[in-house]
C-alpha cells in the first residue's frame, strides 16, 4: 500500500465488543474486586437486614426491603468507587494505558467498555442481594419494585464513577485501596445505608442530607416505599456531585496525561 | 518517493531538558532504520513523536502525510514500548486477539504468535511470562494488526541470545515482506544485522545518518588487544593512526582504522608483544567516535 492510500479501520462497534470482553475478563479474575463487589452486599445484608426481614416499620414499609434498599446502594456506589479507584490507579501504574494509546484504540471507547463493564458487575451485585433477600429472607414486593431499584440505583451510580475515576487518577495504586475505604465507607455509614440515619448520632444525622450516598439511598428508599424526598431533589443532587467529582477527576486526569503524553 | 514517517524540524523541551533539538528525519517505504544513541539521547523521544503519543514542542511529526495521533495513521502502523504493559489476567492469546481487534484487517493470531516465537505460550497469562516472553508478547501486539510500518523502542532488551537472534530474524522476515521498520538500540551489532540505514542520535541531534557500511568507513574499525611486558607509555605510539588509546598495567587496548601498519610499525619500535588480539570493532565504537563521548570505555 502507498502512504496516502486509505486504511483498512477496524469496526468501532467491533472493538468496544472486544475492549468489554476483556475487561470483564480482567475484572473476573481479580477476586479481590468481583468476590467483594459481588458478595459483600449480601453478606452485610446477613448481619443488617436479615434479623429484621419481616418486620415492618411504623410507616408500614417492610425493614428487610428498605436494608435490601440500603445496602444495594452501598453496593452500586463500592463497585464504582473501588473499581474506577484502585483499577484506573493500578493501570496507571503498569502503564496499561501508554501501550493502548498508541494503538487505532479511542480512549473514549476505552473509557465506555470500563464503564460499561462496571455496570454490569453493579447489576449482578444487585440482583444477587435482592435474590438472596427474597430466598433467605422472604421478602416480597413486586416485580415493579425491584426493577425500580435496580434501575435508580444503577442511574444513581454516575457520581461514584467520576469519584472513583478522581480517586484512580489522583493517587497511586498502593494509596487507592486505603483512600477509596477511607471516603467511601465513612459516607456510606453517615447517609445510613447500614444502620438507620436515626440511629446515627446527631452530628451525622445532621450532615447526611449533603452526602452523595444518601441521596442515592433515597432514590432506593423511595422505591420500596420507605418516606423519602422527592425523587427529582435526589437526581439533582446526584448530578449536582456528579458534576464536582468529574470536574476533580478531569483535572486529575489531565495532569495524569500531561506527564506521559504531553 | 513520499516519506512514511517525518520529523520536521521537531524539538522536544521537557521543563528545562532539551530532548530534541530541530530533528528532520524522512523515513521512506521499505527502510529498516536504527536509530542509535546513548541514553536520553533523544531516541525514545523520537519514536514518541513519531507515533503521536507525544507532540513536538516545536516543528511537527507526521505519519503517511497525517498527524500521528489520526486513527487512520495508527491502523497502519504498530508499536512496542520499552516502559507499558498489558493486563497480567489475561492470557497470551487474550491479548493478541484484543489488539487484533483494534485494526480492520489483522494477521491471524497464529501468524503473529509464531513470528513473535510465542506459539507455545498462547494459553499462558501474561503475568507469569518471563521479562523476554513479555518481550516477544509486545512484538507480537506490533505485528498483529499487518502494519505497514513497524516502531519498535529498544525491542530485544530483557531477552536471552537465542530470543534476540530470534527477534531479529522476525524483524528480518517482516523487512523482506517489505514493511517499515524503525527501531532503537542499544545493541549496535543489532543495528548493524537488520537496519538498511542507521541514524546516530546524541544530546537531541542527529549526529550521523547513513548505510552501516558508511558509518563503519568513518570510524577506526578495529580494536587491537595486546599485552607489552617491557614499561610502555603512550609516546610508542606517536604518529600512528590509533585512537582511544588504553594503557594499564601492561595491557595496552586502541582501535585504528589500520591496524597491520601500526603493528608493523610497533614491532619495528621493538615493542615487546603478547596475546595479541585483533577484533572487528563494531559499531559501538562507530557510535563512541561519532558522538564523541571519549569517556566511555
Amino acid at each position: 500500500m502507498t502512504p496516502g492510500a486509505s486504511p483498512a479501520l477496524a469496526s468501532l462497534l467491533r472493538m468496544l465488543a472486544a475492549q468489554t470482553r476483556s475487561e470483564l475478563r480482567v475484572r473476573w479474575r481479580i477476586p479481590a474486586f468481583s468476590v467483594t463487589s459481588l458478595a459483600l452486599p449480601a453478606l452485610f445484608f446477613t448481619f443488617f437486614g436479615l434479623p429484621f426481614a419481616r418486620t415492618t416499620d411504623g410507616d408500614g414499609v417492610n425493614v428487610g426491603a428498605y436494608m435490601l434498599a440500603s445496602l444495594g446502594a452501598y453496593g452500586v456506589g463500592s463497585v464504582m468507587v473501588f473499581g474506577f479507584g484502585i483499577g484506573v490507579a493500578n493501570e496507571r501504574a503498569q502503564r496499561l494505558d501508554v501501550l493502548a494509546r498508541a494503538t487505532p484504540l479511542p480512549p473514549a471507547l476505552a473509557l465506555a467498555a470500563k464503564v460499561l463493564v462496571a455496570l454490569l458487575f453493579a447489576l449482578v451485585s444487585l440482583l444477587l442481594l435482592i435474590g438472596y433477600g427474597i430466598v433467605a429472607g422472604g421478602i416480597r414486593q413486586p416485580l415493579a419494585v425491584w426493577i425500580a431499584v435496580v434501575a435508580r440505583l444503577l442511574a444513581g451510580s454516575l457520581p461514584f464513577i467520576a469519584l472513583g475515576f478522581w480517586i484512580g487518577y489522583a493517587v497511586g495504586p498502593h494509596a487507592a485501596p486505603a483512600v477509596a475505604n477511607f471516603v467511601y465507607l465513612p459516607l456510606a455509614f453517615a447517609s445510613g445505608l447500614f444502620l438507620p440515619i436515626g440511629q446515627l448520632p446527631g452530628f451525622v444525622q445532621r450532615l447526611a442530607p449533603y452526602l452523595p450516598t444518601y441521596h442515592l439511598g433515597q432514590l432506593a428508599w423511595s422505591a420500596v416505599g420507605a418516606r423519602a424526598e422527592p425523587v427529582l431533589v435526589s437526581l439533582a443532587w446526584l448530578a449536582g456531585y456528579t458534576a464536582v467529582f468529574l470536574a476533580l477527576a478531569v483535572r486529575a486526569y489531565a495532569r495524569d496525561q500531561h506527564r506521559k503524553f504531553g | 518517493m513520499s516519506a512514511v514517517v517525518e520529523l520536521r524540524a521537531a524539538s522536544k523541551r521537557y521543563g528545562r531538558v532539551e530532548a530534541l533539538r530541530g530533528v528532520s528525519l524522512a523515513i521512506h517505504p521499505g527502510e529498516v532504520v536504527a536509530m542509535l544513541g546513548p541514553n536520553g539521547a533523544g531516541k525514545t523521544t523520537s519514536i514518541n513523536l513519531m507515533v503521536g503519543l507525544r507532540r513536538a514542542t516545536s516543528g511537527q511529526a507526521r505519519l503517511f502525510g497525517l498527524d500521528p495521533a489520526d486513527r487512520r495513521a495508527r491502523s497502519r502502523c504498530g508499536v512496542m514500548l520499552q516502559e507499558s504493559g498489558v493486563p497480567g489476567m489475561l492470557t497470551v492469546r487474550e491479548v493478541v486477539d484484543l489488539f487484533r481487534s483494534y485494526y480492520g484487517a489483522p494477521l491471524p493470531a497464529a501468524r503473529a504468535l509464531g513470528l513473535a516465537g510465542l506459539a507455545d505460550r498462547a494459553p499462558v497469562r501474561v503475568a507469569r511470562l518471563s521479562g523476554g516472553e513479555r518481550q516477544r508478547l509486545y512484538l507480537a501486539l506490533a505485528v498483529c494488526g499487518n502494519p505497514e510500518v513497524l516502531f519498535l523502542d529498544e525491542p530485544t532488551v530483557g531477552m536471552d541470545v537465542a530470543a534476540r537472534r530470534a527477534c531479529l530474524d522476525a524483524i528480518g522476515t517482516l523487512a523482506r515482506e517489505g514493511k517499515t521498520v524503525v527501531l532503537t538500540t542499544h545493541y549496535l551489532e543489532e543495528a548493524d544485522q537488520v537496519a538498511s540505514r542507521i541514524v546516530v542520535i546524541d544530546h537531541g541531534v542527529i549526529v550521523a545518518d547513513a548505510a552501516p557500511g558508511a558509518i563503519k568507513a568513518r570510524v577506526p574499525s578495529k580494536r587491537v588487544r595486546f599485552r607489552s611486558a617491557g614499561a610502555l607509555d603512550a609516546s610508542a605510539f606517536t604518529g600512528l593512526p590509533v585512537e582511544r588509546l588504553e594503557l594499564s598495567g601492561g595491557e595496552v587496548r586502541f582501535l585504528s582504522s589500520a591496524p597491520e601498519a601500526v603493528l608493523r610499525e610497533l614491532f619495528g619500535r621493538g615493542v615487546p608483544i603478547e596475546d595479541l588480539e585483533v577484533a572487528g570493532a563494531a559499531l559501538e565504537e562507530a557510535f563512541l567516535s561519532l558522538t564523541g563521548d571519549s569517556a566511555a570505555p
